[in-house]
């Protein structure tokens, strides 16, 4: 326990000398380095240039839960790491946003804690004690609507749900109603456990909206699962990409990005689309650990996913199939990457987004009906 | 602690026949302080965490009501079902096979190459086993299954499971087996017994505890067992373990210390196997001194 601390109390030391050395040949303030860990914007501490000296100067970001076929996320931690030479520790890819949190508390104070996450609304909402505020540069090209007003947290990117499917196997196929009949025997699956898995919740939400529901009540959705069920289709086995390259889960409701990406390189029957009758958009959020072992590192982590250029965070994140946050701005000024954009599943008609209360409104209902609806 | 019981001992060497047990129980002392660590720490924070009030810290015994909700329970009976419908097929297969194994040749290949392939399969378990099973004669594979009876559960997941069962059986029942002494059989011989007298009145009532204690490891085998299940069936929880899971990391706002307190009904439950293991552990080791 002791020597890394001491070793960790040697890194401050540098860099509070490196930071001193720094303002007293640029600015001239008085002041020694800067306290990443209280900085909520990039110019309220220096600007730009001296994040990324004080990030390099970390030379490590933990992240956590981010698995590489996620939103493109391997490619995003490659990208960040060749840019700024920072090593990226990347903990449990495979685990939920309830985990990033529960590791966020339980590693609390600790060098291989969390620096920065990638959570769903529902967690973000009742977390954001544990959150540091900042706002990046691009701040003004996220809509109102997507993040706290005071930058706890920050929409990042989204999709809506859709529906994957084998189209070698199964033909074409349009909408949900067609998943009950005969020729789905075994097929379709979700992405987890809905009342555990975010991604989940939203697929029954959209299979509600899609037999006639709103998104005040799942149960119309739930009822949808139980027909399914009855009928023999439906597949309790957990979808991956092994799992639909094995044929087990041929049909699996998911985020649009996460069924693009489960079966880069499978050719071209594995199909997406999203339900005319039932368009339900979802985004996940960043935040920054209030107590960052590398809050430099998470500051320029977070400057990276929102900035605009073709090699950063909101191309990277399309091109892995996931809408980014500042896409109607990237739109308007031409930094979007626009055959990234055309590949996305094409999507008409005016989107639902579940405020925080119909989310748990409906995570209540699947915690009581789910298990009976769907044995 | 060691030397000083040791100097106390050389002190009196005139007892050195009689008591001496203050050495011994020093040897104990790494025992105990693991179990300490990793069995009775864990288990207290357990129930400490089952019996507070989450929110505002103190006793709240009530958060035990929760064991008999109808929604909670099923875990449970899904629990027993699958472990005891797996533990009871895999043990009576595993003692047919471990007594095939024990009447070959003692040293022979065939038995070696069972026990190191039942070491091995015993560990079998997990998503590597669920995926293997799914992607050879699972429904995909599209010989063997194509009715859906193996995604009722407990069918296709108790089948899942004695694959992993069956060979930790075998490890647990042979010894038992190698216990029978062929003495026994002769003298049951001599006196005019057949076969079926000598399994009646002397190999049954002396395998029985055996047979019975290794049941029960494997049925404490399946309850705790939860990779194999998850990677199976996660998108609805029929086992306590996988509920435990839920509550812990559920991302849509349901997570709370309903995991401790499922996890203190599965300790209660692990209690009663282990002291019904232990008493029949001590009446089988009658007969394999």
């Amino acid at each position: 326990m002791k020597s890394p601390q001491r070793f960790a109390l040697a890194g401050l030391t540098a860099l509070a000398l490196l930071g001193a050395g720094c303002s007293s040949s640029g600015s001239g303030s008085s002041s020694g380095g800067t306290d990443w860990s209280t900085v909520s914007t990039a110019s309220a501490g220096g600007g730009m240039a001296k994040l990324v000296a004080a990030a390099k100067k970390e030379g490590t970001l933990n992240v956590i839960a981010l698995p590489p076929t996620w939103a493109n996320y391997g490619n995003i931690i490659k990208a960040f790491t060749k840019k700024y030479g920072i090593t990226v520790v990347s903990q449990n890819p495979a685990g939920s946003s309830q985990d990033e949190v529960n590791a966020v508390k339980s590693e609390n104070g600790t060098s291989k804690a969390p620096d920065v996450l990638d959570v769903g609304m529902a967690v973000a909402l009742v977390s954001t004690s544990l959150f540091a505020p900042y706002k990046v540069s691009t701040w003004n090209a996220i809509p109102a609507t997507q993040k706290d007003p005071g930058g706890l947290w920050t929409q990042d990117y989204g999709g809506y749900m859709s529906v994957g499917y084998n189209s070698a196997k199964f033909g074409t196929i349009t909408s949900m109603s067609q998943l009950l009949g005969p020729k789905f025997k075994n097929a379709v699956s979700l992405n987890g456990n809905p009342t555990a898995a975010n991604a989940a919740l939203n697929g029954v939400m959209m299979a509600n909206l899609a037999a006639g529901g709103t998104a005040d009540s799942i149960a119309t959705g739930v009822d949808f699962f139980h027909k399914l069920k009855q009928a023999g289709n439906f597949v309790p086995v957990q979808a991956t990409t092994a799992t639909i390259k094995a044929g087990t889960t041929p049909i699996v409701i998911n985020w649009d990005y996460l069924n693009t990406a489960s079966v880069v390189g499978q050719g071209a029957n594995w199909k997406v689309f999203v339900p005319s009758n039932a368009i339900l958009g979802g985004y996940y959020a960043q935040a920054v650990n209030k107590t960052a072992p590398h809050p430099a590192a998470a500051r320029l982590w977070e400057e990276f996913l929102y900035a605009q250029g073709a090699g950063d965070g909101q191309n990277l994140w399309l091109q892995g199939g996931a809408r980014p946050v500042e896409m109607t701005a990237m739109t308007s000024n031409s930094t979007l990457d626009k055959s990234a954009a055309a590949a996305l599943p094409p999507v008409s008609g005016t989107p639902v987004f579940l405020s925080p209360k119909q989310a748990t409104d409906a995570a209540t209902y699947l915690a009581a009906h789910w298990a009976q609806a769907i044995k | 602690m060691a030397v000083a019981a040791t100097t106390a001992a050389g002190a009196r060497p005139s007892v050195r026949a009689g008591r001496r047990p203050s050495a011994a129980w020093v040897g104990t002392v790494p025992f105990l302080g693991y179990v300490g660590v990793f069995l009775l720490l864990p288990t207290a924070i357990v129930i400490w965490n089952a019996i507070r009030n989450p929110v505002a810290g103190g006793l709240e015994l009530s958060n035990l009501k929760l064991l008999f909700d109808s929604a909670e329970r099923s875990y449970f009976t899904g629990s027993l079902e699958l472990s005891a419908g797996s533990s009871v097929i895999a043990a009576v297969l595993g003692a047919f096979l471990a007594y095939a194994v024990a009447s070959g040749n003692p040293d022979g290949i065939v038995r070696r190459l069972y026990l190191s392939g039942s070491g091995v399969l015993a560990q079998f378990g997990g998503v590597t086993l669920a995926f293997a099973f799914l992607a050879t004669i699972g429904p995909t594979s599209g010989v063997l299954f194509h009715a859906g009876w193996y995604y009722n559960f407990p069918w296709g997941i108790g089948l899942i499971y004695t694959y992993f069962q069956i060979p930790l059986m075998v490890l647990v029942f042979l010894p038992a087996i190698d216990g029978l002494k062929i003495q026994w059989r002769e003298a049951c011989e001599n006196l005019g017994g057949s076969t079926w007298d000598y399994w009646r009145h002397v190999g049954a009532p002396l395998l029985a505890p055996a047979f019975l204690g290794a049941t029960l490891l494997l049925f404490a085998n399946a309850l705790s067992a939860y990779a194999t299940i998850q990677a199976w069936e996660n998108q609805i929880s029929y086992t306590v373990p996988q509920q435990i899971y839920i509550a812990i990391s559920s991302e849509v706002g349901l997570a709370s210390n309903a995991a401790d307190v499922l996890a203190l009904g599965m300790v209660v439950m692990v209690a009663i196997i282990m002291i019904g293991y232990f008493l029949l552990q001590r009446r089988a080791a009658r007969w394999l001194r």
